[in-house]
């Protein structure tokens, strides 16, 4: 099974990398962007093949090592 | 007394630790983070760099490596720690303080001398500082803006956690002091046994008048007579 993991910063938790990102968006004439939050995309592929038991292992490596839960919130979707 | 430096791939403060624990008299040895036993030793330093390059987060890699469990056990026994720079990332990342330490407010990577006010020095790590007293410590990070919710920073306040904070020359603690954006101008904490210090900056760069200022020596200086 493949896990797609989303990991984004709590909301709360200042971003100062999203933030210089949304002044490049603004210098760049994209003056719509209200907010920029960064995150990062994690892909495994794991040997299980049940999806309950997939995700259960995902989640905890999420909680483990991948997010770091004191500012960070994880999604995981399996397939 | 005896300690031991944990050098991890991209460690790049373990010598100058090394060499200040010597010169102090705290008989260090190097000791690989694959391994699986630590030394007999009453401190163990993790050391400043770049531990697994910065990868995923600052420190996250280091703190699953099979030498941290031993760090740990050496802590719950009482016995002392400290953590340097991307130390202090590796034993937040490894559950041994709280908090974390984000990228810097201004995404910067900082390398100057700062003042640190020394909160509490009735620990083993500051008791050789007068209460309030302001030094002189470099830093050098990208990832040193300390967070924390806002009850551990309450905690950390009431349990009087808190080693050092960034101040001016007057030792004020002012937003104008704070290099990297952390929260209450927190630049070190102790565990709340107080047997386990992590700090931004680099007290073993200050040893020595040679290399700019003696302000970090009086911290190795109290381990030696703890």
């Amino acid at each position: 099974m493949k896990a797609k993991i989303h990991i984004t910063l709590k909301s709360g938790v200042l971003d100062p990398q999203g933030k210089a990102i949304e002044g490049a968006l603004h210098n760049m004439g994209f003056r719509g962007v209200k907010e920029v939050r960064q995150g990062k995309y994690i892909e495994l592929d794991l040997a299980e093949s049940d999806a309950t038991k997939a995700k259960e292992a995902a989640q905890k490596m999420c909680e483990g090592l991948l997010a770091n839960t004191v500012v960070e919130r994880f999604k995981v979707e399996v397939e | 007394m005896k300690s031991a430096v944990i050098v991890f791939p991209g460690s790049n403060c373990d010598r100058d630790a090394k060499t200040v624990l010597a010169a102090t008299g705290l008989n260090p040895v190097m000791v690989w983070h694959q391994d699986s036993s630590l030394p007999k030793v009453d401190l163990v330093i993790v050391p400043g760099g770049f531990s697994y390059g910065d990868y995923l987060r600052s420190g996250a890699m280091a703190a699953h490596s099979p030498i941290m469990r031993e760090v740990k056990a050496h802590a719950a026994r009482g016995a002392y720690v400290l953590g340097i720079c991307n130390g202090f990332q590796i034993l937040t990342e490894a559950g041994m303080l709280p908090g974390i330490l984000l990228r810097n407010a201004k995404l910067k990577f900082i390398c100057k001398e700062v003042l640190l006010r020394v909160e509490n020095t009735t620990t083993a790590f500051t008791r050789r500082y007068k209460a309030g007293q302001v030094i002189n410590v470099p830093i050098a990070h990208h990832d040193g803006n300390y967070f924390a919710d806002s009850d551990t920073l309450k905690k950390l306040d009431d349990n009087a956690q808190v080693a050092f904070r960034y101040c001016d020359a007057d030792g004020a603690p002012t937003a104008a002091a704070n290099p990297n954006g952390s929260q209450n101008n927190i630049a070190g904490i102790f565990n709340e046994q107080k047997n386990v210090l992590g700090m931004m900056p680099h007290p073993e760069r200050h040893a020595e008048s040679l290399l700019g200022g003696t302000d970090g020596k009086a911290l190795f200086e109290g381990l030696l007579a703890a």
